[in-house]
């Protein structure tokens, strides 16, 4: 029996990591983390659940204890945000390049300066090339089901790669909605034991993490990690399956929404996709054929997946919660648009700049969106490829 | 009720707006409605202005930006009404209900021209009265409940009383004036 509850989607996660019951969480406790690893401790006070949970004095100490754990044969999780995940950065390659499956909660806040603790995708998209698989989510319940979904991912023989949760700041780390959670028992048969095939404490095996590798290694290496992530598609659609089964709630590497006949469309990360659906529908009234397509595996990248969902579109708005200030697109605006350009889909495309440092995005700011590419779509003009939304200059 | 009803709540750091907003999301959770209740941070500060919202619905909410055209609007400090203006976008054929011990009518002109319904609560009386202390948020709750005829108000309050028996675990004395502060704030609010 499903239970629905109403809780913030901190909370909703560290329901989610109780039921997981992991075997360890290093954690940097207070600011810039969030109430995700409060929940948890709690949790651990109280005997719900038997993690060993180590407060520790950073988030690079966080990570690096993490990877030791998770080396030594521990189901492995921390929590942060915003700068946190900043400093953890150099470690969460290590992580990656071990081939540690270690999980990471992650609320998405705008990095410094100005100084700032509100919703953007900095945090995530500055650390989007570190090996880490990535998902997002649009509310509460996403945040949930992807971290009941994640261990199964990450820890498979094909993968074994680390993954970050990722979930909105505020708009829904902070914000009472409604839940259907799994019961207790469901989540842990689903998520099952972690029985890795290497681990340092194994008896009888000889093993190393992270040691020096010559250059005659380094490319097979990062060769062999590269193909895990690629893995981690086909495995993130399996698990996606089961899950289906368990909750009755489907994901796959993008949700699709109203793009079936979509003229004009617009993707989208995050809790804003929510408010672009509305969009799309009061857009649909007024008969205009607009869709939105939103990612939630932003890690790997599912390019030709993508390009086929946007194949009969032609006018794209892509949409970015991020200044990478590489002054010509945003991330998710160069991944698009190097995938439609291999798969030979040329629409007319303008990417967006939008929501720093938690800067509202209504309705009505996405409709106006929707009006450029109706605009540049009449004058067969796309203007400035790359804009800035709700800002003023 | 209407499909969707929006909420904004107006208080200080402190005065618990949040936690007013997050226990209308639990209440009306309680009662079968989909629900948000949000804060929108500032700077952490005690006295500062600080901005709460909800929204409920017999629909699943999608939309997750904050609310600028309220059905609803919920002054817990008097003083805000000098510098926030919390009228604005405010539903002509909605409420505001503002924590005061004034007449509707001495308010108006600090209201900025709003021509829909005022409200007055004495929220600061009925706390001391019944909790000896002053926690404006659950007059607050009571009142919009009643004015926006949400819910039911008998339901209201054996939900809240749930939830204060959850809420209040450790400290069960506190619990009879909270329930006693609501039902007075239902009566009192006009």
């Amino acid at each position: 029996m499903a239970i629905r509850d109403r809780l913030s989607g901190n909370e909703a996660v560290a329901v989610a990591m109780r039921q997981i019951n992991p075997d360890v969480m290093p954690a940097y406790p207070i600011t810039p983390s969030t109430e995700i690893p409060q929940y948890f401790t709690s949790f651990v006070a109280n005997g719900q659940v038997d993690t060993e949970f180590v407060p520790v004095e950073s988030e690079h100490s966080a990570m690096s204890a993490c990877i030791g754990s998770e080396a030594a044969g521990a189901r492995t999780i921390t929590a942060t945000s915003s700068c946190g995940l900043a400093l953890m950065w150099e470690v969460l390659n290590v992580a990656a390049s071990d081939r540690l499956p270690i999980c990471l909660a992650l609320v998405n806040r705008a990095l410094s300066g100005p100084i700032n603790i509100n919703c953007d995708h900095s945090d995530a998209m500055g650390a989007r090339d570190t090996g880490w698989i990535q998902l997002f989510a649009e509310n509460n319940q996403e945040a949930y089901d992807n971290m009941v979904q994640a261990y199964r991912i990450a820890e498979h023989p094909d993968v074994m790669l680390p993954i970050m949760v990722c979930q909105d700041g505020f708009i829904t780390s902070h914000a009472v909605e409604n839940i259907t959670l799994l019961e207790d028992d469901v989540v842990k048969s689903f998520v099952g034991e972690y029985n890795p095939e290497h681990y340092l404490l194994k008896d009888g095996e000889s093993i190393a993490y992270g040691p020096y590798a010559v250059t005659n290694y380094v490319m097979e290496a990062r060769r062999a990690q590269m193909q895990g992530l690629r893995n981690a598609k086909q495995v993130a659609l399996d698990v996606a399956k089961e899950f289906a089964a368990i909750s009755g709630r489907e994901y796959g590497f993008f949700e699709e929404y109203k793009m079936e006949d979509a003229e004009y469309a617009m993707v989208i990360i995050g809790s804003a996709a929510g408010t672009a659906k509305d969009t799309a529908d009061q857009l649909r009234e007024q008969g205009i054929r607009a869709g939105v397509l939103k990612i939630r595996l932003f890690r790997p990248f599912p390019a030709e997946e993508i390009a086929h969902a946007l194949r009969n579109v032609r006018y794209l708005a892509i949409m970015d919660r991020t200044e990478d200030f590489n002054t010509n697109c945003g991330p998710l605006g160069a991944e698009i648009k190097a995938a439609l350009f291999n798969n030979n889909y040329h629409p007319l495309t303008l990417n967006y700049c939008y929501g720093l440092g938690g800067r509202d995005v209504t309705v009505e700011s996405l409709t106006s969106v929707f009006h450029d590419l109706m605009e540049a779509a009449e004058t067969k003009d796309a203007g400035e490829t790359y804009r800035y939304l709700s800002v003023r200059e | 009720m209407k499909n969707l009803i929006e909420i904004r709540w107006h208080g200080r750091g402190g005065q618990g707006a949040k936690t007013a907003a997050l226990l209308l999301a639990d209440v009306a959770f309680s009662t079968g409605m989909y629900v948000q209740g949000f804060p929108e941070y500032g700077p952490e500060r005690m006295g500062a202005p600080i901005t709460a919202y909800n929204r409920l619905s017999a629909k699943a909410i999608r939309n997750h930006s904050n609310i600028y055209e309220p059905d609803y609007v919920v002054v817990v400090d008097e003083t805000l009404l000098d510098t926030v203006h919390v009228t604005d976008g405010l539903k002509e054929d909605g409420a505001i209900i503002i924590n005061t011990s004034r007449s509707a009518k001495e308010l108006l002109p600090r209201l900025r021209g709003y021509k829909g319904r005022v409200c007055t609560i004495d929220a600061r009386r009925i706390s001391l009265e019944t909790l000896g202390k002053y926690f404006p948020n659950s007059p607050m709750l009571a009142a919009i409940v009643k004015v926006s005829s949400i819910m039911d108000e008998d339901i209201f309050l054996e939900e809240m009383r749930k939830s204060y028996a959850h809420k209040f675990a450790s400290k069960p004395e506190v619990i009879e004036g909270n329930m006693k502060a609501l039902s007075l704030a239902l009566q009192e609010v006009q």
